[in-house]
């Protein structure tokens, strides 16, 4: 059990300081790299719960794909921070007094109630040894949840007609190569073959 | 899953498959021939109504009938709702064929894009889980954010639709954290299940109440009530005037449905945290809304703060906690998108040749231009005021009445002070077509189509108020 | 104290048996891509360092470990060193699911399939960021390429082996390979020929090798993302692009070509030989070939142009995939192919 704390402890540190340092560092490719950071540890938490198929595909979707493009974007388009940052100071008294309201009112509202319901719960039963994360997610969301499974699977077909709608257009005067032209051009059309004579050299 | 359930969704699958079937039929069309999407997009409209309409054939009861895993219900209220929908989008269709040619925007994406963002509305409308709740209003949002920034060469439409979508988005996160809170107080996701365990374990539990909190947070967004309704005025300027018909129409019955599923049917036992925080939100969107919509000098941002105030009407309904409020509440934002419809209707009518008649000086004169037009807007903007006989009169009326019967009296008079003022804005436009000269004289026309359905509307308006009897008694029914 | 010693005792055996050996199959890769190349090129290769040029791998190493490692001017120093580091991980990390023979692997995950594609898509990092930390033109070129390349081809990657997933019913890379069981006719290649050949063309565009390696593309920018880094460094990255062709390369081999499987299981007439016993030569053979391949592809096929490379990658593959992943279901579904566990 130790052992498992330590880990736990670790990686929520860690995560906590990361996304502190996410909004806080000046350079936004650090920034990106943080955040990075908080996704790895967040995953590390839940192989921790035995999670381990979500903990995969956290790393595999955000780590792998989503960051990769925000890097890219950021790498690409040089964002100038310090005017970004411009008027952070002038507004921060007003930003600090919003959030302390919202903060007091936060309290107020716990210390009224001051009960947080976690003793209606059990403490959950360890998991079995042959439980299978995976296939549990693959069961559940076939079965129990295919509804939304379906639904979210829209929502992704939604934006890309969206991107595509906001993006594609047809300018005129654009050159561009037309692949299929390309892949059927045949060595017939473009070389010709002429017998001449090699200057210089005897015939035999 | 099995067949039944899938007779239960059928409304919803029928869109969707035909939304598919749209996409790939528009590879097919022509340019010249872009009305057979039309046409085809209209036809999905009413097959979704009939099939609706005819109910479940296996079931005739009318009792609230659950499908995929509880994740999905179909109840008398959800079917209520979804089939003023479709009307609302097919009035919404015929009036932007119009203004889709004359501002080139007129591509078959306009139209997938709608019918996504139907499925999303008739989603959340029919939504049992706190997932699907999420997944209709992302799907109907994410719908509604492209067709904004479809006029993709406006700078002022490119704008709104980064600020809807900023906005929207942070109220999709408020909700999402809110969820999750009530998720950890609960234990479940499903709306019956929810409002058991309240029941069981008591309503004193923090983090429920912090979870409702950053929920009705998030409902107020996304009904665009005061103090979160910075994002109405500049998304109904800058959108193109169908597609503010359309934010100010369907996603309003949905948001509807959505307030009801999760304050209701699943926080219902928390109602006496929820009324104070609704009663705020729907008294400072009255007050606000209609003082703010006096000093616009657009039309379109004067109708969005006209929005916000009828939407601090729907609050006072729903704030009652009775079925009578609910059933008022229901009737109130039926009718209520019914006149915005027509009113930005108007507002399409007077926009021609890529210029769109957003300022209230394009409508001094309109009685010349063309008598009959400004009569019908007349009629739209009195029944927006509450002027008796129309229907918005006795959408007021009910509400007041709700509130009146828990005993607040002093709300449905400040309710009546603020809706007295807002009249006058209202009356300016009426008095701009009627006794102002107008700048331009030339006659406007539309499509025969286009004049037909815009008349219906304006006299439906009429019609509802003379005999609402019917409508009423459905709305009241549904709780 | 008990708990430190088993920690330790895993770690050597780790490193005995797949640090070590890993890197001196790359060390000979290299070797043998110098004399592959050059037969295939009618050259010699390398043969004065030791007999034939056997010790030229370690001449390299040495070289590379003594030279100086350079800074560029204005480079971002931390990034710059980390980088390596980041290419260098995952593709090590990968071979803790990657099955050598029956029971012969370090985690045996269930979600094994998922796991390599995760860890081997954090290696775009280290070249991402070798080539922004360099501050220089050509290596942010390069590494913008790499990486938009790489994006594309885990979407290929990833769907061709959907197509696997719907057959063997399992994301567990041994039970993938069990569920080839039965001879030649029966490993995946045959019913997924297209995924298959997806599977290796989209493998080589992963790790930039020959004809997809313009992230290098030394004839335009010199030597892409690394074109600032020398010495260990540079090794480094030298050493992660090998590790990962040889993954690839075992990867082929268990999810289309039956892993440790016997290509003789079925042929009865054979009696109870070794060959038709599943084994881990076998599975080296296999991968063998496979690494073989990619050298094969390097002296044939000249280099790809980079639209050239998304169109096929986007507009080719991805489609193909999709439909054969509904094809293999359908296999599946008349029984046409027996579904594994």
């Amino acid at each position: 059990m130790l052992i498992q704390e330590i880990i736990f402890y670790a990686f929520s540190i860690i995560m906590i300081v990361a996304a502190t340092l996410v909004i806080s560092v000046r350079n936004p490719v650090y920034s990106v790299l943080y955040l990075i950071l908080t996704f790895f540890s967040a995953a590390a938490l839940w192989i921790l719960l035995g999670a381990e198929f979500l903990a995969i595909i956290l790393v595999l979707v955000y780590v792998g794909a989503v960051m990769v493009l925000f890097l890219f974007v950021l790498m690409m388009l040089n964002v100038d921070l310090s005017r970004v940052n411009e008027g952070f100071v002038k507004n921060l008294p007003l930003g600090l007094l919003v959030a302390a309201i919202m903060l007091a009112e936060i309290l107020v509202v716990l210390w009224y109630k001051g009960r947080t319901g976690i003793e209606d719960f059990p403490i959950p039963e360890p998991l079995s040894a042959d439980y299978s994360n995976t296939a549990e997610i693959g069961q559940r969301l076939f079965t129990q949840y295919l509804w939304p499974f379906e639904l979210a699977g829209i929502v992704l077909l939604v934006a890309i007609v969206a991107a595509i709608a906001l993006t594609m257009r047809k300018r005129e005067g654009v050159k561009t190569q037309s692949i299929p032209k390309q892949v059927q051009a045949d060595k017939r059309d473009r070389v010709k073959l002429i017998d001449m004579p090699v200057e210089g050299v005897e015939d035999k | 899953m099995n067949w039944q359930d899938l007779q239960v969704a059928a409304p919803e699958i029928i869109v969707l498959l035909m939304a598919c079937g749209l996409l790939i039929l528009d590879l097919f069309v022509s340019e010249q021939r872009r009305g057979l999407i039309h046409l085809v997009s209209l036809l999905i409209l009413a097959l979704a109504a009939i099939i609706t309409l005819r109910g479940i054939p296996a079931i005739d009861a009318v009792t609230p009938v659950m499908a995929f895993g509880d994740t999905y219900v179909r109840d008398s209220m959800g079917d209520l709702l979804k089939v003023f929908a479709y009307l609302l989008m097919a009035m919404m269709l015929i009036y932007s064929r119009h203004y889709l040619r004359q501002f080139d925007m007129y591509r078959s994406e306009y139209y997938a894009l709608a019918l996504f963002a139907l499925l999303g509305a008739m989603v959340l409308i029919s939504a049992a889980s706190m997932i699907t709740i999420y997944l209709g209003l992302e799907l109907m949002s994410l719908s509604l954010y492209a067709m904004v920034a479809l006029k993709r060469d406006d700078k002022v439409a490119t704008e709104a639709a980064m600020k809807y979508f900023i906005l929207g988005s942070m109220a999709s996160g408020m909700l999402l954290y809110g969820m999750s809170m009530i998720y950890g107080a609960t234990g479940s996701l499903q709306i019956h299940e929810i409002s058991q365990a309240i029941a069981n374990q008591g309503s004193d539990n923090m983090i429920l109440l912090l979870g409702l909190v950053f929920t009705v947070v998030a409902l107020a967004f996304k009904f665009g009530l005061v103090p979160f309704h910075m994002w109405v005025p500049d998304v109904y300027q800058g959108a193109p005037a169908p597609v503010t018909l359309f934010i100010s129409s369907v996603p309003k019955l949905a948001a509807f449905a959505m307030t009801i599923r999760l304050l209701q049917d699943s926080l219902g036992g928390l109602h006496g945290d929820w009324q104070g925080m609704l009663l705020m939100v729907g008294v400072l969107s009255i007050a606000l809304g209609n003082l703010a919509a006096l000093a616009q000098s657009n039309i379109k941002r004067m109708l969005a703060y006209s929005t916000i105030a009828h939407m601090g009407f729907v609050m006072l309904g729903l704030l009652s906690g009775t079925p009578e409020g609910y059933g008022a509440s229901m009737f109130y934002v039926i009718t209520y998108a019914l006149m915005s419809a027509g009113a930005f209707g108007v507002v399409i009518f007077m926009s021609s040749k890529g210029i769109e008649a957003d300022n209230l000086d394009d409508y001094k004169g309109l009685n010349q231009r063309n008598p009959w037009f400004a009569a019908m807007f007349a009629l739209l903007l009195l029944s927006l005021a509450g002027v008796p006989v129309l229907v918005g009169f006795f959408a007021k009326w009910l509400v007041l009445q709700a509130v009146v019967n828990v005993g607040m009296t002093w709300l449905a008079l400040v309710a009546v002070i603020f809706s007295v003022i807002g009249a006058f804005y209202y009356l300016r436009v009426i008095k701009l077509m009627y006794f102002d000269k107008a700048d331009i004289e030339t006659p406007i026309s539309a499509p025969s189509d286009f004049r037909a359905v815009l008349t219906g509307n304006a006299l439906l308006v009429l019609v509802l108020g003379i005999f609402s009897g019917p409508l009423i008694a459905a709305c009241m029914a549904a709780f | 104290m008990d708990m430190i010693l088993e920690f330790a005792w895993l770690l050597i055996r780790i490193v005995l048996f797949t640090f070590l050996p890993l890197i001196l199959l790359v060390a000979y890769y290299t070797y043998a891509e110098r004399r592959v190349l050059g037969a295939m090129q009618s050259r010699i290769g390398p043969n004065r360092v030791g007999p034939i040029g056997l010790f030229q791998p370690f001449a390299d190493v040495i070289k590379l470990l003594l030279k100086e490692i350079i800074l560029p001017a204005n480079a971002n120093r931390f990034l710059f060193f980390i980088a390596p580091v980041l290419a260098i991980g995952p593709a090590f990390a990968v071979w803790a699911v990657v099955p050598m023979g029956e029971g012969m692997v370090w985690a045996n995950l269930d979600a094994g399939v998922i796991y390599i594609l995760a860890v081997g898509s954090i290696g775009v990092y280290g070249i991402i960021l070798a080539g922004w930390a360099s501050n220089s033109k050509y290596a942010l070129l390069g590494a913008m390429r790499a990486a938009a390349q790489m994006v594309s081809y885990e979407i290929a990657l990833g769907f061709s082996l959907v197509g696997v997933l719907v057959l063997a019913g399992s994301l567990n890379l041994s039970a993938i390979v069990h569920a080839q069981a039965g001879g030649m006719a029966d490993w995946y290649w045959l019913p997924l020929l297209p995924l298959f050949i997806i599977f290796i063309i989209s493998g080589l565009a992963e790790t930039n090798r020959a004809p997809f390696d313009v992230a290098e593309g030394e004839s335009e920018i010199v030597a892409g993302f690394h074109v600032e880094y020398s010495g260990a460094t540079f090794a480094v990255f030298f050493l992660a692009e090998y590790a990962n062709m040889i993954l690839i390369a075992a990867l082929t081999a268990i999810f289309f070509f039956g892993g440790w499987l016997s290509p003789f299981e079925g042929w009865t007439f054979l009696g109870d030989s070794w060959l038709r016993e599943p084994s881990i030569f076998w599975m080296l053979g296999k991968l063998a070939f496979f690494m073989f391949n990619f050298l094969w592809f390097r002296a044939t096929f000249p280099r790809y142009r980079y639209d050239q490379i998304m169109r096929l990658g986007w507009k080719v593959f991805i489609p193909i995939c999709m439909v054969w992943v509904l094809v293999a279901a359908v296999m599946v579904f008349t029984g046409l192919v027996v579904r594994g566990a």
